[in-house]
């Protein structure tokens, strides 16, 4: 809302000498946070009032030119050159006199031109910087009335007037006038407050303007409508008013528009002009019929719905209630006799109409936000008598009002509350006295207030209400700061640690985190070669998604990792291993949620069916590598990331988590089916690492063996609490051991058969060879170990470890023919 | 020379003269000062240290002596003895240090060479700045709190006294699960949480609730559709607006030193009544010290309270929430909101691991 100071100044008593920033101050501690201030352009030097004395037509150049007379309080007339028509001699006119700087560094000086000496320049609104308007100059009054020729024409031109932009939030329906933000300023500066809506209505006598009859009162309990004749089609809004509708950014179109839009900026009362001959019939509010359609001034055909409540006649709809007008009975250039609606309409089917017609507009604004029952009528007297003013309009008949109000609700308030909920001790009185001052009226009996709000605050239902508009009116700042005492906590708790830990164990390995959107669609499913029947094509869409391409929540992490991936090497980046957790959406929907009332807790079977109606949203961990693992150097070349390193990054996962992860062969896509590893936790399937199948890297343009892994860390049981183990402090026996397995003997069966065949003796077994190749047979590999055994209570012979390494080797050799090399 | 068994005469025992031992020390020294290296020194150890260098040889003699002279002799034995042991000692000390100083320095490396063979990682800074957020309030005694993205729709809506035609509601803002009437959203805010906890629990409540959100506006250098929030939630006998100001003021302290401020401007939200929106004043800011607009706050609404089951007449609550992103984008000086969601790792790679 857009508050012109100069305009603010009519109503409130604004202390000489309060600077801008105090005035942001004081909008900022009320709650209506200044967004911007305009300050119009800066005119310097001589701009005075001039009057028009003669104007000579000079002709035989390209346009018609003028050289005028005009009066600008000097002994003599000057003569000044002028290019516009839109004026007669005796108007009123801003003359810049050499000397003078226009906005835009415009100098004025004595100039000959069309062979006369022009001594100044008569301004349009546009050359003033106060206004777009340009086709002619800017015409101040006419006749005698008026300032004097030669006074200063900065002030009457409001060429210093600030113009402040406040964000009104979407309670405050009184602050989108002007006068409900004069009455919130008044209060806050402690000055008096003209209420600009208390207008005594004349007496009118005659018939009804029109036959007017309200079928729905629970959506419209106040319609008024007044009549006027006699408009001059063509006479033109005054000059103070063009101006304020465009300092409040608004465009002026007609008398008859701008004086509805400006009474709307006033009062707060938004109204619509019908051209009453245009009108066939009574005029009923009521909701629309099935199949019923209406073209609004837009020039839109609408289809209707049961919800759209209208304004017909015997035509049918002639206007969307307080949303839009229709097309048919708009006022236009002749129109003389007009019609002109203020009604209060019910707010959250103003709300519902503007959505579903997409028609947000400056008068739907203040009906969603809820305006003052009370002004109706106010609004068109104060209309009717701006028309009569300028346009030369009587009102015809008497207004009508179809007013079906109930009474206001009055709040039982304990004059305690607000000081118990801000924490400040209001004494009682105080209590009363801001309420009064926000216009309810206010019945005391003790500490029991009972309190009718003012008809402007429809938001004003419940205490709570009230209190925050004692604790707003008397300044959060008064309230104290005071540390509360929680009950003592347990800290995070393992699930919330265990995720930490894994990014910051996945950070430390040299993983760098990137959070994507979790959105996907199916053709990136495709591309990565999902089977029909794959579970994570069953997803969850979206009914209003960003991006038709990604309609549905992701059921996996891995094509956002490969989205970063390729964003970052398509940025040029050649190395690059990222990971990512978060939540993924499996679908199958459940059902639907409940909507229960919530004027209670909802009863526990409704609440369970609830809770249970959320799809559970497993937290998944993830990462994707291309380029060199480890970069070259001057330590020699570098490694290029592999499948183990996708491998490595589970077990490092598992590892952070306390869990033992087994890894074996699967096929699975988007993995390569020779080089994707399924991860085990017992028998449970959490997930998968390898190689990115060659068809999923051309399809997404990936590099060739780009690698990734998924993991389910909620499929992760909880980690035991460690048992500390028994140190031994004799010395160890090492032996190594080169064995001949088949080819395709999976190296962990190999070292989980040692292992046990070693029994408790062993220590660590490590792996520090595999090779194929002559002298090793074909269609066998030799895996080389190295065993370190230790015994917990003695220094170990020999022999027993001798006996606990063959014992080892025979498991091998059972489990999966492994032999020793010789 | 004489063997122990030998006998006795004293005219033979000339190996116990004070000019044999004195000859024997000084072509002891004169041998090991000659030895250039650790190797020839250990060349002629043994003539002069071994078992048969003249010194020890001297000792075997002792005891051909009579009592009387045993005692003298014995002396200049282990004398001559000890200036040979430390003549060699001396002279090995030498030939080792030059050895040590040769050696060392055919050793010496660059040692400014990179090693940056393990490549670095690093974690988000919106991860990082909300665990940050988080430990403030759990040291604060509250507990970390947390709910699903993908929400009922009375929880993120209903619950929260928005109405059934509240504008957030509208397809133009809020993303939501097909079919119409599942009756799911993608959670606006994590305020969800707030009721998700006071319908699981009685008071006191005390959590702060760190997750992701989402809304439906274009990604531009301002705005993203899928963005992070910090929600707070007290509910307890006698909360008060002053307690949810100490509450805010505490945390800004925390993530902005000492002399940070907060500032309240009147504002609404519909689950809090009193509301208010919440500046912090930032004096590092890159465009220099400004207030900057935080988050909101404010008391929860009592018929949030009704409807999450817990009695507006004996508890009041104050909930408070902020952008993580926000938050990111001035605590860091980050301009364009696109860095922070794209995943370029050469944004994220200077925040570390712990930020």
């Amino acid at each position: 809302m857009r508050v012109p100071v100069s305009w603010l100044r009519e109503y409130v008593d604004i202390p000489a000498g309060t600077t801008v920033e105090e005035l942001d101050a004081a909008f900022v501690r009320l709650g209506l946070t200044v967004e911007e201030v305009h300050r119009p352009p800066v005119t310097t030097g001589p701009l005075v009032i001039g009057r028009v004395l003669e104007i000579e037509e000079l002709t035989g150049f390209k346009k018609p030119i003028r050289y005028t007379q005009v009066d600008v309080g000097e002994p003599a007339p000057r003569g000044i050159v002028c290019g516009a028509r839109n004026f007669a001699a005796g108007d009123l006119v801003p003359v810049a006199l050499p000397g003078a700087v226009l906005p835009g560094g415009f100098a004025i000086a004595a100039r000959s031109t069309y062979d006369h000496v022009s001594d100044g320049m008569i301004c349009s609104a546009r050359e003033l910087g106060i206004g777009e308007d340009h086709s002619g100059i800017l015409v101040l009054g006419a006749g005698e009335e008026g300032p004097a020729p030669g006074s200063p024409a900065g002030g009457l031109l409001g060429l210093d007037d600030v113009v402040l932009d406040l964000e009104v939030t979407p309670d405050r329906g009184y602050a989108m006038s002007m006068r409900g933000i004069a009455r919130d300023l008044a209060g806050a500066l402690g000055v008096d407050f003209a209420d600009p809506a208390a207008l005594s209505p004349p007496a009118w006598s005659g018939e009804p303007a029109w036959e007017v009859s309200v079928a729905d009162p629970a959506r419209c309990d106040r319609f008024a409508m007044i009549a006027v004749e006699g408009l001059d089609p063509a006479a033109p809004s005054p000059w103070w008013l063009r101006r304020r509708l465009a300092q409040s950014g608004i465009r002026s179109i007609s008398l008859a528009v701008d004086v509805t839009n400006y009474v709307m900026l006033e009062l707060g009362q938004p109204m619509h002009a019908f051209d009453r001959d245009r009108l066939t019939g009574p005029i009923t509010v009521r909701l629309a019929r099935p199949g019923e359609r209406l073209t609004t001034l837009d020039g839109v055909d609408r289809a209707l719905t049961g919800d759209d409540l209208l304004i017909t006649d015997d035509s049918g709809p002639i206007g969307l209630a307080g949303v839009m007008g229709g097309a048919s009975t708009e006022i236009g250039g002749g129109t003389s006799a007009v019609l002109l609606e203020a009604a209060h309409w019910e707010p959250t089917g103003i709300s519902r109409a503007v959505r579903r017609h997409k028609l947000p507009s400056e008068a739907a604004k203040r009906f969603e936000r809820g305006t003052d029952p009370d002004v109706p009528v106010v609004a068109l007297a104060r209309a009717a008598a701006l028309l009569a003013e300028h346009g030369g309009a009587r009102v015809a008949g008497r207004p009508v009002d179809a007013d079906e109000r109930g009474p206001r609700p009055v709040i039982d308030l304990d004059a305690g509350l607000p000081g118990r909920i801000a924490g400040v001790a209001y004494p009682p009185a105080q209590v009363v006295e801001v309420l009064r001052a926000i216009g309810a009226t206010v019945a005391e009996d003790g500490d029991r207030l009972q309190v009718t709000p003012p008809s402007w605050r429809g938001d004003l239902t419940e205490p709570a209400d009230l209190v925050e508009e004692v604790v707003r009116y008397l300044g959060y700042d008064q309230i104290p700061s005071v540390l509360p005492t929680a009950p003592a906590g347990a800290g995070l708790t393992d699930r919330q640690r265990r995720r930490r830990s894994i990014g910051r164990a996945l950070a430390d390995a040299g993983y760098v985190e990137a959070p994507s959107y979790p959105f996907l669609g199916t053709a990136v499913l495709d591309a990565l070669g999902l089977p029909e029947d794959d579970e994570r094509r069953t997803l969850i869409t979206l009914r209003n998604p960003l991006s038709e391409e990604a309609p549905a929540m992701r059921t996996t992490l891995v094509p956002g990792l490969l989205a970063t991936l390729a964003r970052n090497l398509g940025r040029g980046l050649r190395d690059v291993a990222v990971f990512e957790h978060g939540a993924v959406f499996p679908g199958g929907l459940r059902g639907p949620a409940p909507v229960p009332d919530v004027d209670r807790r909802p009863d526990d079977a409704t609440l369970a069916e609830l809770l249970s109606a959320v799809p559970d949203q497993p937290w998944h961990v993830g990462v994707a590598l291309a380029g060199n693992r480890e970069p070259r150097g001057w330590w020699g070349p570098g490694r290029p990331a592999g499948w183990a390193d996708a491998v490595q990054a589970a077990r490092l996962v598992a590892d952070t988590a306390g869990v033992q992860l087994t890894v074996r062969a699967a096929e699975r896509a988007p993995w390569h089916p020779g080089r994707c590893a399924e991860l085990l936790v017992g028998d449970r399937v959490v997930g998968y690492a390898g190689e990115l199948h060659p068809r999923a890297c051309a399809a997404l343009e990936l590099p060739a063996r780009t690698c990734v892994m998924e993991l389910d860390v909620d499929a992760l049981p909880p980690a035991p609490v460690p048992t500390g183990p028994v140190v031994s402090t004799f010395p160890p026996v090492h032996m190594d051991a080169a064995l001949l397995v088949p080819a395709g003997e999976p190296e962990a069966r190999v070292r989980a058969a040692l292992a046990a065949g070693a029994g408790p003796l062993l220590e660590e077994l490590r792996l520090f060879d595999v090779y194929t190749g002559p002298p090793v047979p074909e269609g066998r590999k030799s895996l080389a170990y190295a065993f370190t055994f230790r015994a917990p209570d003695r220094t170990l012979t020999g022999e027993e470890a001798r006996a606990a390494f063959e014992a080892a080797v025979a498991a091998a050799g059972q489990a999966s023919g492994a032999v020793l090399r010789g | 020379m004489s063997g122990a068994n030998d006998p006795y005469d004293p005219k033979q025992v000339a190996a116990l003269s004070a000019e044999a031992l004195e000859s024997a020390v000084r072509e002891a020294t004169a041998a090991f000062a000659a030895a250039a290296d650790l190797e020839a020194l250990a060349a002629v150890r043994p003539a002069h240290l071994g078992d048969r260098a003249p010194v020890l040889l001297a000792r075997r003699e002792l005891g051909a002596l009579p009592p009387a002279a045993r005692s003298d002799a014995g002396k200049r034995v282990n004398a001559a003895r000890t200036a040979v042991t430390e003549a060699y000692a001396a002279r090995l000390a030498e030939l080792e240090a030059e050895r040590d100083a040769r050696v060392l320095a055919e050793e010496r490396v660059d040692v400014t060479l990179p090693w940056d063979r393990a490549p670095r990682g690093a974690r988000h800074p919106i991860t990082t700045v909300m665990e940050r957020i988080a430990d403030v309030f759990v040291g604060m005694g509250y507990e970390v709190a947390d709910g699903p993205e993908l929400e009922a729709e009375w929880l993120n809506f209903d619950g929260l006294n928005f109405g059934p035609d509240h504008p957030a509601r509208w397809l133009s803002d809020t993303f939501f699960v097909a079919p119409e009437d599942s009756h799911l959203v993608l959670r606006t805010h994590t305020s969800p949480v707030q009721a998700r906890t006071m319908l699981a629990r009685r008071p006191p409540i005390y959590i702060v609730a760190p997750g992701r959100t989402y809304r439906t506006d274009e990604l531009d250098a301002t705005h993203t559709p899928v963005f992070h929030q910090v929600e707070g939630l007290a509910v307890d006998r006698g909360l008060t607006m002053a307690h949810l100001r100490g509450t805010l003021d505490h945390f800004a302290r925390a993530l902005f030193g000492a002399d940070a401020r907060t500032r309240w401007r009147p504002h609404f939200f519909p689950f809090t009544e009193p509301s208010a929106e919440f500046d912090v004043w930032f004096a590092e800011h890159r465009d220099g010290p400004q207030w900057v607009e935080w988050g909101g706050c404010g008391m929860v609404d009592p018929r949030v309270l009704v409807a999450c089951g817990v009695d507006p007449e004996e508890y009041t609550g104050f909930a408070f929430g902020m952008g993580i992103e926000r938050t990111l984008q001035f605590r860091s000086g980050v301009g364009d909101m696109r860095d922070i969601v794209e995943g370029d790792v050469r944004f994220t790679l200077p925040f570390g691991v712990q930020q």
